[in-house]
């Protein structure tokens, strides 16, 4: 065997060789990790806590140091001082089974739910940023929860039992925001004729989406859940305005297209090419 | 009977730190919290892994003065300081690779298993990938697989199936290669390596006292750093040596011992 030679290559043609081999497993390898990264992200319905960024970019900047978890006031390690037991953690950090990004902090508000601290302790300690200070700051310079924006609740009117005409206003009394994020809207209920409807209806511009309601919700399944609110939320384009909304016609002067042209086939004809002899829609 | 003088004092460091980060939020402590990725002593000193801080910046996020200075404190205690004991010292994987490695050499595996070249530095090209992979994807990409972190965060609060990652690490390094994940694998290490390559703190070797026993090699989880061995005298200066202190303990002869480099002779 030992007269057998090895056919010999080149020092240049070994050097080419090595380097299409480094870089084709570099190529391998980052094709894999990068399909992973993307999964990763995990669902979009993932709630985060107060102030965090646009998901993206909280992706980017969570370094997943669970200082924020640590710092909420409802943690296990704050003993509860009425019932001498650990509290359930509002903020969780994730595992690799919770659907969200590995070590990233959220909550589940049908667990627990987000208090709403006076003073959002587990904002300030982010150190990256992820959790934006001054998006919960007012402009006297004081944390203000009210500014808080985790989502939004959604009420699902064919579960809610206020919605059928039992009373019910569960969601309404545990709100933080007492009549402010959840208003009652009431109604004559036609079936009966003598008695009202109760219903509850979301503040969009209020609601913070502590998820109080959600885990105050009497239902089998809560009527009323917390979504992020770029999931929840539609969007109806700036060419739709409250004309009788002042506040809203100035979004004419912001709107994002300032021309809107549709380019067809006809567009170059004159209206009078093609109106007497019928329209050909191939 | 062996010395082991630097491996206990190694795993009360690494047991200590990781006390502290589980009391932190088990008891509400604030002499070091957060996790190894960020954290801050005494609610104060901010503390940032600077490979972490580096992935950040690549997937695009705007860095701020907190995890920058963090992350500068780090790189400078262990670039003058520590050199690449962050690996030994305090990275609670190294409990579990180091385990790996004990019950291989109790099971004698290196004497029936058919040698995997595998370069060491694989962990450079690695922290390459890495920056590329969270340029791509906008998410810090070794954060993601990082068994440093979901060890730690494992022990903070608590375990997930992320538990899986670090018994195939294990399994890997009795296995399949030796020091397989820590010695080859680990970008975090290699960036540990770059960081600490010229630091004071050094083990020295002197050919003198040296009787060739090659218990040192044995142990050593980065067996060419110690090239110079029975050869000449010198500073075990190689990048990818982790100050662990196990040559140090092994050796019988005085040949091995930790001293601190001096850059003005």
């Amino acid at each position: 065997m030992s007269n057998i030679k090895k056919p010999q290559i080149s020092e240049r043609r070994k050097f080419f060789t090595s380097m299409t081999h480094n870089a084709g497993l570099g190529l391998m390898g980052g094709l894999v990790w990068a399909g992973y990264a993307d999964k990763a992200k995990g669902s979009p319905l993932t709630l985060r806590p107060p102030a965090a960024l646009d998901e993206e970019d909280f992706l980017r900047a969570c370094i997943k140091c669970g200082l924020c978890a640590e710092a909420c006031v409802n943690r296990s390690s704050n003993i509860d001082k009425e019932t001498g037991k650990p509290r359930p953690s509002t903020l969780k950090m994730a595992k690799a089974k919770d659907d969200v990004t590995i070590g990233t902090p959220f909550f589940t508000p049908l667990d627990v739910p987000c208090y709403m601290c006076d003073d959002i302790p587990c904002v300030p300690v982010c150190p990256t940023g992820a959790l934006d200070l001054a998006s919960v700051t007012n402009k006297n310079g004081d944390l203000d929860f009210k500014m808080m924006d985790m989502g939004i609740a959604v009420v699902e009117p064919n579960a809610c039992i206020a919605f059928w005409g039992i009373q019910c206003d569960a969601c309404y009394r545990a709100c933080p925001l007492l009549d402010e994020a959840i208003k009652l809207e009431y109604g004559r209920n036609e079936r009966t004729g003598k008695h009202a409807f109760l219903k509850p209806v979301i503040e969009m511009d209020v609601c913070t989406g502590c998820g109080l309601c959600e885990q105050a919700c009497v239902t089998e399944k809560p009527a009323i859940f917390i979504q992020p609110r770029e999931i929840a939320l539609g969007y109806p384009g700036d060419h739709y305005v409250k004309g009788w909304d002042q506040k809203d016609q100035e979004r004419i002067v912001n709107r994002s297209a300032k021309e809107v042209t549709t380019e067809t086939k006809r567009s170059d004809q004159e209206a009078s090419d093609y109106l007497n002899e019928g329209v050909d829609f191939d | 009977m062996t010395n082991v003088k630097y491996l206990i004092l190694r795993r009360m460091t690494q047991l200590t730190l990781l006390f502290f980060y589980f009391a932190a939020n088990a008891y509400g402590w604030h002499v070091l919290s957060g996790t190894l990725s960020s954290s801050s002593i005494m609610g104060t000193i901010p503390l940032s892994d600077p490979f972490a801080v580096l992935q950040m910046l690549a997937a695009g996020s705007i860095l701020t003065f907190d995890v920058i200075l963090g992350a500068m404190i780090i790189a400078l205690f262990y670039g003058i300081i520590g050199g690449r004991a962050f690996c030994s010292w305090v990275c609670p994987v190294n409990m579990v690779t180091d385990a790996a490695n004990w019950l291989r050499r109790k099971l004698y595996i290196d004497k029936i298993e058919k040698k995997i070249g595998m370069s060491r530095n694989i962990r450079y090209y690695m922290i390459v990938l890495a920056l590329i992979v969270s340029f791509v994807s906008g998410l810090a990409a070794f954060e993601i697989i990082s068994p440093i972190t979901i060890l730690n965060r494992g022990v903070i609060f608590g375990f997930g199936a992320g538990a899986g990652l670090l018994v195939a690490i294990f399994l890997f390094d009795l296995f399949v290669l030796k020091n397989g994940w820590c010695g080859h694998i680990c970008p975090l290490g290699g960036v540990h390596s770059i960081i600490g390559k010229y630091s004071l703190i050094r083990v020295t070797h002197d050919s003198d006292n040296c009787t060739l026993c090659m218990k040192c090699k044995e142990v050593c989880p980065e067996t060419q750093v110690l090239n110079m061995v029975g050869k000449r005298s010198d500073v075990v200066s190689m990048a990818a040596c982790t100050n662990c202190g196990r040559c140090v303990d092994v050796c019988d002869d005085e040949a091995l011992r930790f001293h601190i480099r001096n850059y003005l002779k």
